[in-house]
């Protein structure tokens, strides 16, 4: 399977950037972060607030099924270009992780595909690296250590 | 549905994780793996089959009886910690197109 999303980390560094090429236009690309309906349908998230203006701030909630919250988010937009550029603040509520800046760049390769840069800042490298491996920490932590056995055994 | 997502859930699931480190040993016979289990049959023939769709395992015909091997390509891309991160964001990236190409459509 091909990969569309890449990621890239240098070690020891305290940012990442997140590339995609997209089969859309640049502009319904940029819509699907601008409209609140269509951000919660892919980020899987509730939106409580997205104000897409300078000095704008966004909100974000997730619930379990028993209605227990289980991530909220929130931060400050601080550009906001349509069809180009977001700059914003991302921070987790309830989580020992320090606020992170992102730049999403958009930009239209043709008529009809797209290109996401998104450059994610963090305080530390310490704390890029913990944010790295938090999909992971979910519960299969322990899958990881014995497989990780497994594999240093194929090499 | 985004197949690498699926390898993390595959390999969440503690008999599956069992199943693994057991092949990862020597290749076996879908009989001798659950041989090694209590849980019923089809209930490991199930997990095998898991496995072997989200290429975990690879299976080889041998005479009559198919054998299932370790795919260590694969299981070198689930050890890289970064892989989590980048499968949840393509997993997101994959949403966002399908309902935009959907709402193009409209």
């Amino acid at each position: 399977m091909e990969q569309k999303t890449k990621i890239d980390a240098e070690n020891g560094k305290q940012d990442l950037t997140i590339t995609r090429v997209f089969d859309l236009p640049v502009e319904l690309l940029f819509k699907a972060y601008m409209e609140p309906e269509i951000v919660e349908q892919w980020m899987g998230t509730k939106v409580l607030k997205l104000e897409n203006k300078k000095h704008g701030s966004w909100q974000f909630e997730t619930k379990d099924p028993h209605g227990n919250i289980v991530f909220k988010a929130n931060g400050t937009i601080h550009e906001f270009i349509p069809g180009q550029k977001i700059t914003r603040t991302f921070e987790m509520d309830n989580a020992p992780f320090d606020v992170q800046l992102e730049f999403l760049e958009f930009e239209k390769l043709t008529d009809d595909t797209s290109k996401l840069n998104m450059h994610v800042v963090y305080r530390t490298p310490e704390l890029r690296d913990q944010m790295l491996k938090l999909p992971f920490a979910y519960g299969i932590n322990m899958a990881h250590n014995r497989l990780q056995e497994v594999v240093n055994k194929l090499k | 549905m985004n197949l690498r997502r699926d390898v993390f859930q595959a390999i969440a699931d503690p008999t599956r994780r069992a199943i693994l480190l057991l092949v990862a040993t020597q290749a076996m016979t879908a009989g001798v793996i659950a041989s090694n289990f209590d849980t019923a049959r089809p209930t490991v023939s199930k997990h095998l089959q898991i496995l072997t769709e989200c290429e975990l395992l690879k299976q080889e015909q041998n005479g009559r009886e198919i054998y299932y091997h370790i795919n260590a390509e694969k299981m070198k891309d689930v050890a890289d910690f970064i892989e989590p991160f980048r499968a949840m964001w393509e997993d997101r990236f994959n949403k966002l197109e399908t309902i935009m190409k959907n709402y193009k459509g409209k």
